[in-house]
């Protein structure tokens, strides 16, 4: 298939290649995140992780809508704002949620699935009667529009750039805020024994409650990103949820690095099939990898090694 | 409006058609006494006996006669019908304003089908078995007209769909308002074969059966009378976000024109994602069968500003009909609704089903089925529609361009009406 194109052109699409799979890396990290700290730390199937993320993005919207009306001047600036508004609803959100609904479930981790799936029903139901069935567009400032112009044939999208930046961020913030924070310590041993950590005096219920806040405000910031990349509408957050499961059971639940490492080979996977094969193929065979090597590693890729 | 007038031409012939002999008498009564028609009941003289119209036990009464309305207000495709349910109610009040259908008020059943196709088909059944209604308007997706077709042929009930679809289908029970297959595509390639001179087409589309069917006979075109050249035919799943892969294929292959028909919530990301990639669609001709006015609400103006869009009618169509249109939607809906090829198309079906009903002199459903070829709506905000032999409707095909205020600009149409032909020879 080569063959009718010059050294050059072929060059700079492996360049473009590369990136738009990073930015498919970027993308599957930052929505599997909150996921996996909800999931892999706390046990509970957070079906509703998807609806997190879009009210990130109405929030976004919301705030586009507040500059451009009052505050014309300080537009170009205003993403920065919306992402933390974004976290902070999605995360206030998800505590009451904790404090409602999941507290009562820890024992039947397996409900979890149901409850949460009911609540993103209602979720959904909730943003059609408040922001209107039809998809909403959130404005962009100008900069963050367009691409890099690197060479003639070479141009970098710079909302991927941003989406690629924020996920590095975010990871270094959760990370040591999981492994270096004496916070971070409690999350890590009421999972490992809530029993035991409750006795050693760490108030179990309200590290539960953060870390489920904590997971909930990261699905926020991700939906508040994607208004830059994807739709935002009461149900589209569904476009996520799959594929963000996917990564998080396939990269070992309760593991951080193997969010990381499953993004990134799931991602690399899909972006260069897609480019050698119909998109819908490249899906498929994706999932069939996947399949296959859950098969032979039910854990996933990187699992913690506990004693059953 | 000119369809007043035909209603009127239409319920004195249908006063010819009436049986009873009591009737006759009252109605030559009245003629004898014309200060009868003083009287608070005097619309009766235009209102034929329920008994004569409605032989088959539908929901009409001597005041009024019952529709249903089935779209999804909730799910996945609420996004979509919502537009639809909100013309077909306009359409009804409107009909209701002017007197209604052979003197009776429409009432309407609304159902929610829930974007869920055995719904569909559940609340179909439903609304023919339990509320006997006279006509459905309703369905949206090609998904969702498939479950409910074997319904409306079982209990012979009349639905009038509104969406473009992908042709292939033709029944009794349904009229198709919307445009199909070949309508939508050919007239579109051949404007943009001999405006651009294009010669290579790269063909991007959601992955099921409206998108595959339209490119297929999309690529028969470009390829036997075109003699062009597709250089690349993809399909993504429904939902999917990501296409910087396809993306790149397309800046590999330097096509002459993109041809898409990506649909929901992947349409925002294709086109946020083609703008952030740096093709600039002022200079890349881009065309596709999906964007709307609706679906531009969610795009941005900005990401799709200068693509072309092949439709039916756009709401900044420059015509009497559409003036009045535009205006009364606003007014019912708010301001800021905008009302894109579909929405159209659905308020279509209300005053088809009525100048139907008012040709025929009956709400039956086999007398309306046989008196439709031929109908013709003057008062369509697309300018004029006649119902084809096939039961669908001639309609001129029109390009559009997008512009940065989420509005098309008018840029081509087809000088004549083109032949609705949902199974076309050569292109299967």
């Amino acid at each position: 298939m080569f063959g009718d194109y010059s050294l050059g052109d072929l060059g700079s699409i492996f360049v473009m290649q590369g990136f738009a799979g990073l930015i498919l890396f970027s993308v599957y990290v930052l929505m599997a995140l909150g996921l996996a700290i909800i999931f892999g730390q706390m046990g509970v199937i957070n079906m509703a992780h998807g609806e997190f993320m879009i009210l990130g993005a109405y929030v976004t919207w919301m705030t586009s809508n507040f500059f451009q009306t009052y505050l014309p001047s300080l537009f170009s600036g205003y993403f920065f704002l919306a992402m933390i508004l974004a976290f902070v609803a999605s995360g206030a959100l998800g505590m009451l949620v904790e404090w409602v609904l999941i507290r009562h479930l820890y024992k039947r981790p397996l409900d979890t699935l149901l409850a949460t799936w009911g609540l993103s029903l209602m979720l959904q139901q909730a943003y059609r009667s408040v922001f209107g069935a039809r998809e909403v567009g959130v404005e962009l400032p100008q900069w963050m529009l367009g691409s890099l112009h690197v060479s003639d044939s070479i141009e970098v999208p710079i909302n991927g750039v941003f989406v690629m930046c924020l996920t590095v961020l975010i990871t270094v913030c959760v990370a040591y805020v999981m492994y270096k924070s004496r916070w971070g310590r409690q999350v890590r041993a009421v999972v490992q024994n809530r029993i035991m950590a409750g006795a050693v005096g760490i108030n179990t219920e309200k590290v539960d409650r953060y870390t489920f806040g904590l997971g909930c405000g990261i699905a926020g910031v991700a939906g508040s990103a994607f208004t830059m990349i994807g739709s935002t509408g009461p149900t589209s957050g569904q476009l996520y949820i799959v594929d963000t499961f996917l990564v998080v059971v396939f990269g070992g639940a309760a593991s951080l690095l193997g969010t990381i490492a499953s993004a990134f080979s799931i991602s690399q996977t899909q972006s260069t099939l897609e480019f050698f094969m119909s998109g819908s193929m490249a899906k498929v065979l994706t999932l069939l990898a996947v399949v296959g090597i859950l098969m032979l590693r039910p854990q996933g890729l990187f699992a913690l090694k506990v004693r059953k | 409006m000119s369809s007043n007038k035909s209603g009127v031409l239409m319920s004195d012939e249908a006063n010819k058609g009436l049986l009873s002999p009591l009737r006759r008498k009252l109605l030559m009564g009245m003629a004898a006494v014309p200060a009868i028609s003083m009287l608070p009941r005097a619309s009766f003289a235009q209102t034929p006996a329920t008994s004569a119209v409605n032989t088959t036990g539908l929901a009409v009464t001597d005041t009024e006669v019952t529709v249903g309305i089935l779209h999804s207000a909730t799910g996945t495709m609420a996004i979509s019908e919502t537009g639809s349910i909100e013309a077909e109610k306009l359409a009804i009040e409107q009909i209701n304003a002017a007197g209604g259908v052979l003197g009776r008020k429409i009432k309407f059943i609304q159902e929610d089908g829930a974007s869920d196709w055995p719904t569909f088909a559940e609340k179909a059944k439903k609304l023919l078995v339990n509320d006997k209604v006279a006509a459905i308007m309703g369905c949206w997706t090609s998904a969702s007209r498939k479950a409910v077709l074997p319904v409306v042929e079982q209990y012979n009930g009349m639905l009038y769909y509104p969406t473009f679809y992908e042709g292939l289908e033709q029944s009794k029970n349904v009229i198709y308002t919307g445009q199909e297959a070949t309508q939508q595509i050919l007239a579109g390639l051949d404007w943009i074969a001999k405006e651009k001179g294009a010669k290579s087409f790269f063909f991007i589309g959601s992955d099921y059966i409206w998108p595959r069917t339209s490119n297929k006979i999309a690529r028969k075109h470009v390829e036997n009378v075109l003699k062009g050249k597709v250089v690349g035919e993809e399909y993504y799943p429904l939902g999917n976000t990501q296409f910087n892969s396809v993306i790149n294929k397309i800046k590999l292959t330097k096509p002459d024109v993109i041809f898409t028909d990506v649909v929901g919530g992947s349409n925002v990301a294709f086109y946020k994602q083609l703008k952030a990639a740096g093709i600039d669609l002022s200079k890349q001709a881009l065309l596709t069968i999906s964007v709307t006015e609706d679906e531009i609400d969610g795009i941005g103006g900005e990401n799709i500003a200068g693509a072309y869009a092949c439709m039916k009618y756009f709401q900044s169509l420059d015509n009497p009909n559409n003036k009045a249109f535009v205006p009364a939607f606003k007014k019912m809906w708010g301001e800021k609704t905008v009302i894109g090829d579909v929405t159209q198309a659905a308020y279509l079906g209300p005053w088809l089903w009525k100048l139907t009903v008012e040709k025929a002199g009956s709400f039956d459903v086999d007398k309306i089925a046989a008196a439709s070829p031929g109908v013709e709506f003057k008062g369509a905000p697309e300018g004029y529609v006649r119902i084809h032999e096939n039961h669908h409707l001639w309609s001129k095909t029109r390009v559009g361009r997008a512009k940065l205020d989420g509005q098309f600009e008018l840029i081509y149409e087809t000088a004549d009406l083109v032949e609705p032909d949902p199974f076309p020879k050569g292109y299967q």
